[in-house]
Order: structure tokens, then sequence, then C-alpha cells
């Protein structure tokens, strides 16, 4: 698709390494792009005039468990100038870190948060990563594949118990 | 018929100050309406002309818990509402009694997950479970005629001397 295209080529032309893998499964179209060089292409793909990505619709992560690379962070764009969305995402090793794009798109922040209380990947230079759902003293991140899903017991504190008459 | 009848023949009536104070709490049970989720619709269902729980007098739902008598739990707890849920129940006055309303807060129901406390009964006194996801109103009807009823067998004297002191307080 000619869209698809021009997107590559720019990217290309702007930085030559930066993407790993494209794909374009039923008119999704994905870039994996290097963690190192992440920043700099939200920065360029959000600022040139013919692409425009202005808004940022979702972050989120994958847990592949047992892949080399545990974690993949996914980050949602759109251009109202293309309407097109465009999927970016980065592969990421154990202790996950990778740079906050909240300096690009402000509507990351709230996205970034929540990925960090759920899968424990750290964005640098995030301006408030707190945790979102979870207590701020939980120690766990409960949407990764080794979290069983009935929880820790006794990580998150309860009241103390019922005083019967 | 009934009081009425007794009132036109003697004039008066005998009685014991045990009876009179428990029959007056228990057609008089103010409760809290702790609706954290979609329980709290049918809660406000009971309340319509429909089902009409002032036939029971209780349709006084306060929204401060320093005026209620019962708490009605209606809807998921999760860990982080439990110590809201908690504290409320300790500004209110004795004696006071709990309705656990639907699947989730008697047991955690459909959300057999970390975040959802499996059954309030782990931190507060629960008085009657009601079983459904929702409860019909009617169900809700039988948990409140359950609470007058163990209410009518209490004594006036049985909440006196409740210790207090041993109710550990939610911090904030
Ligand atoms: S028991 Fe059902 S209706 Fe009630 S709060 Fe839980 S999920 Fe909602």
């Amino acid at each position: 698709m000619e869209i698809n295209e021009l997107i590559v080529e720019k990217i290309k032309n702007f930085s030559p390494n930066a993407i790993e893998e494209t794909s374009d499964f039923r008119s999704d179209f994905s870039l994996v792009i290097k963690k190192d060089e992440l920043l700099k292409v939200a920065e360029f793909l959000k600022a040139d005039p013919d692409l425009l990505f202005v808004q940022c619709k979702d972050v989120t992560a994958i847990d592949w468990a047992k892949r080399k690379n545990r974690f993949t962070t996914v980050y949602h764009i759109y251009s109202f100038k293309l309407n097109k969305i465009l999927r970016l995402k980065v592969n990421l090793g154990e202790e996950p870190q990778v740079d906050s794009v909240v300096s690009v798109w402000q509507s990351a922040n709230w996205y970034e948060r929540e990925t960090w209380d759920m899968y424990g990947i750290k964005f640098l230079n995030h301006p408030d990563l707190r945790r979102m759902y979870m207590p701020e003293q939980f120690e766990y991140h409960p949407l990764r594949k080794d979290f069983p899903v009935m929880g820790i017991p006794g990580s998150i504190p309860l009241p103390s118990g019922p005083q019967k008459d | 018929m009934g009081l009425e009848a007794k009132l036109q023949s003697d004039g008066f009536l005998t009685t014991t100050i045990d009876a009179v104070v428990s029959w007056a709490r228990k057609n008089s049970v103010w409760p809290m309406p702790m609706g954290i989720s979609c329980c709290a619709i049918e809660m406000m269902a009971a309340v319509d002309p429909k089902y009409d729980m002032s036939r029971f007098g209780s349709e006084v739902f306060r929204f401060t818990p320093r005026q209620c008598d019962l708490m009605i739990v209606a809807g998921t707890v999760t860990y982080k509402m439990s110590h809201v849920v908690r504290k409320i129940y300790d500004q209110m006055p004795d004696p006071k009694w709990v309705i656990a309303m639907g699947a989730c807060t008697s047991s955690g129901g459909m959300y057999r997950s970390y975040p959802v406390v499996q059954g309030i009964d782990q931190f507060l006194p629960v008085d009657v479970y009601t079983a459904g996801c929702p409860p019909r109103p009617e169900n809700l009807l039988n948990a409140l005629m359950e609470i007058q009823n163990k209410i009518g067998k209490s004594k006036s004297r049985d909440y006196q001397d409740r210790v207090y002191q041993n109710l550990k307080h939610v911090e904030n």
C-alpha cells in the first residue's frame, strides 16, 4: 500500500537503521522500532508535515513469557492527515526499560502509567510514573505471565477481621 | 383491628420494654447504600414504588453513615475499596447490621481474581448474605426481613455495654 511505503521511506531517510521489521496484517500496519531510536522516530512521525501522527491512542505491552526478548511495548498512533493508524512496537528484555514518549504525546502519560502498573515496564523520564490501579505499596505486576490469577496472598492489605458480638 | 381495637376497648395495653424497643427498632432500619457496582441498581429498584421498601420502614436511605443502622454492601469490593467500606462501617453508630448483597460481596462472585476481595466477611461482620447476580429486589427485601427478625429477637439492653475498643479502627 502506498501510505505504508511512504511511511517506511520517510523513516528510512530520517534514520536508516531504526526499523527492525515491518508487517501488514489485514491492513494493520506495524513497525518494530529499535529501542534506542524510539523517541527520535516518534518525534519525527509527529512533526513531519507529510505524516503528522499527532495522536497517541494507546500504549500497552505484551509479555511473551518464554521469548528471549520477553516484553514488547506497543504504541498506537493516529494521523488525521492520512486517516491512518500506525502501530509501533519495541522489543525489550528482562527488567524492561524504554524511553517515555510523554514528551511527544501528552496522552501517553496515563497509558504508560498503566503499562508500568500491569507489566512493570519502566518508562525512563516519565514525569510521574506511579501505579494506576494497584495500591502504591504493591510489589508485583499483575498482567505478567508469572503472576498467579488469584494474586499473592497477603500482598494487598485488608482491614482487620470482623468483630462478632 | 390491631392496635386501634385495643386502644378502643381499654385505652391501654401491657407489654415489655424489650418488645416495644425491638418493635420500633426493626421497623425503622435506615440503610446505608454502599452501592459500589451493578447490584446497586437493583438496590435502587427495591426502593421504587413497585417494590416499595418503605413498607418495612426502610425507605430512608441516608448518605451519611452517622444516621444508619444497616449497611447494604451492593457491589464488587476490591482490595482498594475494602478500606473505604470498613471506614464507613466504623462510622456507623451501634447497633448496626450488614447485608452482603449479591455474589460479589458474598464470595467474590465471578471475579475470581487478584484485585477482588473473595467475600466481605473477611473484614466485616455480615448478618445476611443474598444470593444472585444481581439479586432481585424481592431477594433484598427478604434479606431485610431476615434482619428484622434478627432485630426482633434482640433485647433492648443487648447493645448497651458493647465493647467498642476491640474494634480496630482503620487508618487513612
Ligand atoms: S453480584 Fe453481579 S450484579 Fe452484583 S455487583 Fe457482582 S457482578 Fe454486579
